[in-house]
Order: structure tokens, then C-alpha cells, then sequence
């Protein structure tokens, strides 16, 4: 059902009728402080050149636009540029997010940071970001995704993480979110809860977007100085939605330019065998936001399933699902062994291993770039890379 | 009007706070959760908090995490927490019920389905764990519409500004969180929730509950010369669990809340 007025009631952080804030009170006022001290330091001309001297200096912003040239010319159809955020400091997009918050939770006086994490790249990048701002640090994951993503597991012991497995409903993202709020309600006054997507109650869908609106920034102006013009399609892989919409937001007004999110098929169309909450979801509430939400008919969010645990999660930042229900982006799905084609071919044809969750987006790729025409632009974002699923891709390639 | 202020209307005029005990509908099963909630009623519960469960009950300790995934695996619905409900109602007509859950499941059912069927089943009011007044414009739509009492929280951190908006749109009663955290018994009550009482009682007459943490029959008369009601969770909930869900320990249980005594305070 639609939340129609709720939106007129005055509730904060809306996109249409999605977003919100649906949390215990006790987060209420943490909230507002996160929100206020956020917009504060938008404003700040030192924090705003301190976030950019470590995104250039330590995490190695600008990243490169890649043209896939052999790919290209192997699917004979459009020209694919990847845009290479799997080149940053700790392999993946989530170092621009965690800079920004750590730099908040150090304006705001909270030394204890805490997170969550699926496939390891958000826990890794926070670890790093309190490493070197000195932040005492605690990382909730689920035991199934500790099992299948180890080496970040051991990463984030390394920078001096703690890592908190969580036992509780399929072990995974969704249930390591759970837990990190109910620490974060406890030590709410000490600590800060550095949220690793667009997901969450206001301000966070807001402010990691912003976070991350760097990566389509520089797309846009890498892209025009290559050829002249816009691309014609933005493809991304969607978990929580962090890295698609970091990479669509500087070209939401750019209508000529089609927006594909890419949400995980997993190993079947059942509920619990995927992760498409487009497709198998309908709104709801969870985790302090409103959203499409895998869930069953009395309302119990519904198991997931995807070889990438990026993506392994029941729902889907809010801003998302207001780009669905307008029609601005177009969101498909790719399933297990799609992504893990698309992986090895981009490994062979240009030399590079993209993370599983990225290789979702690179299946869509794969499907729809021949049919484009040659003077056709893609960029894909390569979100990751994919040195922590050589475990998988070894088992599963019997590499 | 709701069964609420009479109940602690009644309490107060016995030199007592409401005994508010919760448990987890259809923890351990639907039918032994039905007994449990009768026989809390028997011994006095003022007013019963009858858990819905869900999946990922963000604002609960461990104890009541695995109450709701006992009670989902048990095959618990929102459809049978009404249905329960009207049941305790038809045994106890003079008990309060309060539903006490998260707003996905009522989301799912239907605002104004959930609201009309929990007023036909009985119920005096409602609580959605992880909903603010805010967001409540819909919910509080229907709840007026059913004629049952929104029950808010208030928190430890809650600014002034937010009390005052909570105490507006609450109804029946407030439950004020005595402690930042999770629900779940500990060893004693934080001089915060004193400070919190003190900070609501000028900006409402409404009744206020404290709850979180309060697990013996010390608290709860401690709890007594501050606030008008004892919300007693998660000391109940594993205590039942550990009697396999017995209707006659749920009645001790709360005879010991009442006298002092059978409550370890180590729980």
C-alpha cells in the first residue's frame, strides 16, 4: 500500500512515498543529531576539502573510465566503459562513504564506530577509515557470509576490527543490520552507526548517496571529454543500492540517459531463492525504512539467496523504489550463474576480476549490449573487484 | 473508551502500579500461549501485552528474538494474535490488551483491516515498537476510527519537544523506555527512568508505564513510586520458557511480581 499521507504529514526524508523513518524512539534524537551535524558539514568548506583530500590522496579518486575494448568488439555492439571503482583503496566503492562518515562521527565526538556487513567491502572499508582516524571499531556479519567471504573476514582483524558474527534468521546481511541497530540503540550517546548503504532511516539514504554521487560526477565528465556526449545506459548491480545510485544520481536528470539497476536472480524465481525485490516485493517496512521488501503474505521478511553477498538482502534503499515506481530507471535481474559468466569473461577479455556482486551488473552487459548499436555508449560500474570471491569462483569454475 | 485508564486508575487507588506483564503470542504454541495469557489474567495482570511476532524484531533482546522465532515457527500469524486476543477476551472481560508488535505485519494485514478486527477481538490499544508519531498519521487514522488506544514510547533521549508531541498522540497510557537499549531483565532501574517519569508528568495526565529491563518484584515496587505502571518482558518470557510454557507457572509467577519472593533477583 501506498503511504500516501503519510507523505503530507511532515515526515522527513522521503522519496515519493518511500523512506521515512520507522525506528524505536530511543534512535529518534541520534537521528536528528546524525542529520543535523550532516548538514552542517555539507555546508563546511574545511570538511568538504578534508573529505576531498582523502578521497584523492588516500582513497585515489578520480577512478578511471576503462573502455572494455575487447569486450566490446567481441559483443559487437555498443562500446562499454567500465568505471573503475573496484581500483579504490580497500577494492570497492564503500571507502567513499566510510570517509564521510568517519569524518562525521569525528565532528559529532563519537570515537566508537559500529557496522554492518555482507560481503566484507563495506566492514573492510570501515575498519580502515577507524584505523586511521583512530576509532575504536565493531563490524556485525552474518555467519554465512563470514564462512563465504573469509578473507575480508580476516582483513578487517587485521586494521583492528572487531567482527561480531550473527547467528540469528539466514545469517546474513539482513540479520547483521538487525544487530548493529540494536547495539547502535544501546550505545546510541558513544557511538556511531556508520551504514554502508542507502538503506536505513533518514538521513542515511540521503547522505550515502552523496557520499557516493562522486562516482557518476566523474563519469559524466569522463565520459564527455572521451566522446563528446552521454552515454546511452548506466548499468549497476542493486543490493542495497549504493553503488547504482552514487553512479545515476549526477545523470537523473539527463532523460536521454537509461538507468539499469541490477538486482540478484539467485537460482530461482521462488520466494527465498533470490534477491529481486522488484520483482518478487511489494512496499513495506524494514530496518527503519520503507521500501519493496521480499516478505510473505503475513508480513515476515522473506529469506534471500544470492552468490554475492552484496546483494543478499529483502530490501532496497528507498530512493530506488521511487526511480522504479516513476519509471525513471529500469531495474532487471541476474541470476548465480549469469554473474559468474560475466566475471570470467571480463577476466578474459580484459584482464580484470571484478567482484561478484559488479558481476551482476557485467551479466546485463553481456545481454544487452549487442543489440545496441556501435556508436552506442554503457557505462557499467565496476563497483568491486573480486579478490575476495576467489574462493567461490574457485569452487564454482574449478579454477 | 478504552479499558486503560480504569485499570490503572484502579491499580493507583490500591497503592500499587498497573502489573503489566508481556509475553510472545503464540510462544511457545498458539494453544499454550492462549493458557498462559489466561492464567496471567487469573492471577492479576492488570493489563496483558500480547507480542505479535516478526521476523526481525530490531528492538528486542535475545530472549524475546527467540520467543518470535519459536512462535513463527509454531505457525503464529497476526491473523491468530487476533483471534487469541478475542479468545482472552471472552475469559477475561475485565483485562486490558495491549498489542505490542512491529509495523510490517500490520502494514501487510491493512491498516484499517488490523485496527477493526483487533477492536472486534477486544483489544483496548496498540504499540508499534518502530513507529514515531511522525510517521503515525495513517495508523493513528485507523486507531481513532477503531476507537483503540495508540500507545507511543517514550525514550531516555527523547528531547522535551518529542515528549510533548508523544504525550499528544498517545492514548490510554504512555510506555516510557527506562534504559537506552534493547528489551531485555537486568539487575536494576536506572535512575534515568525516575528522570524521565519526572520529565513526562507535566507535559500529559495520561498514565506512564515504565518498561525495559524491570524483571523482579523489588523493581516493580520500586517502579511504583514513580510511574503508574511495571512492564514485565523478558524475566517472564524466559522464565516460561524454562517451565516449558506452563499456565501454572505463568500464574506464579505473576503472585510473586504481586508479593515479592519467587523472583530471583539474578534474573
Amino acid at each position: 500500500m501506498k503511504l500516501t499521507a503519510q507523505e503530507k504529514s511532515g515526515s522527513v526524508g522521503r522519496f515519493g512515498p518511500y523512506g521515512g523513518r520507522y525506528v524505536p524512539e530511543t534512535l529518534v534524537a541520534p537521528l536528528d543529531e546524525l542529520a543535523a551535524a550532516y548538514q552542517a558539514a555539507r555546508q563546511d568548506p574545511a570538511f568538504q576539502a578534508e573529505l576531498r583530500d582523502l578521497l584523492e590522496n588516500y582513497a585515489g579518486r578520480p577512478t578511471p573510465l576503462t573502455p572494455a575494448r575487447r569486450l566490446s568488439a567481441e559483443l559487437g555492439g555498443a562500446q562499454i566503459y567500465l568505471k573503475r571503482e573496484d581500483l579504490l583503496h580497500t577494492g570497492a566503492h564503500k571507502i567513499n562513504n566510510c570517509l564521510g562518515q568517519g569524518l562525521l562521527a569525528r565532528r559529532m565526538g563519537k570515537r566508537r564506530i559500529i557496522a554492518e556487513t555482507g560481503a566484507g567491502q563495506h566492514g573492510v572499508a570501515t575498519a580502515t577509515v577507524c584505523a586511521l582516524l583512530g576509532f575504536e571499531c565493531v563490524v556485525y556479519m552474518g555467519e554465512t557470509d563470514m564462512e563465504r567471504q573469509a578473507l575480508n573476514v580476516a582483513r578487517m582483524r587485521l586494521l583492528g576490527a572487531e567482527v561480531r558474527g550473527v547467528s540469528s534468521g539466514s545469517r546474513t546481511l539482513k540479520d547483521a543490520i538487525n544487530e548493529a541497530m540494536r547495539d547502535w540503540v544501546t550505545h546510541c550517546e558513544t557511538t556511531h552507526y556508520l551504514l554502508g548503504s542507502v538503506l536505513g532511516a533518514h538521513p542515511y539514504p540521503e547522505m550515502v548517496r552523496d557520499f557516493h554521487a562522486c562516482i557518476g560526477q566523474e563519469a559524466r565528465r569522463q565520459y564527455l571529454e572521451l566522446t563528446g556526449r552521454l552515454p546511452q545506459t548506466l548499468i549497476a548491480c542493486v543490493g542495497g543500492g549504493s553503488n547504482a545510485i552514487g553512479l545515476f544520481y549526477a545523470f537523473i536528470n539527463d532523460a536521454q540517459v537509461e538507468l539499469i539497476g541490477v538486482e540478484a536472480g539467485g537460482r530461482g524465481t521462488a520466494l527465498g531463492e533470490h534477491a529481486a525485490r522488484f520483482q518478487g516485493g511489494r512496499p513495506g517496512v524494514l530496518q527503519g525504512t520503507y521500501s519493496y521488501l521480499l516478505q510473505d503474505d503475513d508480513g515476515q521478511i522473506a529469506l534471500t539467496h544470492s552468490v554475492s553477498a552484496g546483494l543478499d538482502y529483502a530490501s532496497i534503499g528507498p530512493e530506488h523504489a521511487e526511480l522504479h515506481d516513476r519509471g525513471r530507471a529500469l531495474y532487471t535481474r541476474a541470476g548465480d550463474r549469469e554473474a559468474l559468466a560475466a566475471c570470467q569473461k571480463l577476466a578474459r577479455t580484459e584482464g580484470i576480476i571484478a567482484a561478484l556482486e559488479s558481476s551482476h551488473a557485467l551479466a546485463e552487459v553481456l545481454r544487452r549490449a549487442p543489440s545496441m548499436p556501435r556508436e552506442a555508449g554503457i557505462i557499467v560500474n565496476l563497483s568491486g573487484r573480486g579478490d575476495k570471491d576467489m574462493e567461490i569462483l574457485r569452487r564454482e569454475m574449478a579454477l | 473508551m478504552s479499558r486503560f485508564p480504569g485499570l490503572f486508575a484502579r491499580a493507583r487507588a490500591a497503592g500499587r502500579c498497573a502489573l503489566i506483564p508481556y509475553i510472545t503470542a503464540g510462544d511457545p504454541t498458539p494453544e499454550a500461549s492462549l493458557e498462559i495469557a489466561l492464567a496471567l489474567a487469573r492471577a492479576g495482570a492488570d493489563i496483558i501485552e500480547l507480542g505479535i511476532p516478526f521476523s526481525d524484531p530490531v528492538a528486542d533482546g535475545p530472549v524475546i528474538q527467540a520467543a518470535s522465532e519459536r512462535a513463527l515457527r509454531a505457525g503464529m500469524t497476526l491473523a491468530r494474535v487476533l483471534a487469541m486476543a478475542a479468545r482472552l477476551r471472552e475469559r477475561a472481560p475485565a483485562t486490558g490488551i495491549l498489542l505490542f508488535g512491529y509495523f510490517n505485519p500490520v502494514l501487510r494485514h491493512g491498516l484499517e483491516s488490523f485496527t477493526r478486527e483487533a477492536a472486534r477481538a477486544g483489544a483496548d490499544g496498540c504499540l508499534i515498537t518502530d513507529l514515531i508519531p511522525e510517521e503515525a498519521a495513517d495508523y493513528r487514522a485507523a486507531m481513532d476510527a477503531a476507537g483503540l488506544d495508540p500507545v507511543f514510547l517514550a525514550a531516555p533521549t527523547s528531547p522535551d519537544s518529542r515528549l510533548a508531541a508523544i504525550s499528544q498522540a498517545s492514548r490510554g497510557f504512555i510506555y516510557a523506555v527506562s534504559r537506552t537499549g534493547v528489551t531485555g531483565a537486568r539487575a536494576s532501574v536506572p535512575a534515568g527512568a525516575r528522570v524521565l517519569v519526572n520529565r513526562l508528568r507535566p507535559l500529559t495526565r495520561l498514565p506512564i508505564a515504565l518498561g525495559f529491563g524491570i524483571s523482579t518484584a523489588a523493581q516493580v515496587r520500586e517502579v511504583a513510586e514513580f510511574a503508574d505502571g511495571a512492564v514485565v518482558g523478558t524475566a517472564l518470557v524466559a522464565a516460561l520458557h524454562q517451565a516449558g510454557g506452563s499456565a501454572a507457572a505463568a500464574e506464579q509467577l505473576i503472585h510473586g511480581l504481586q508479593s515479592g519472593g519467587l523472583q530471583s533477583d539474578s534474573k
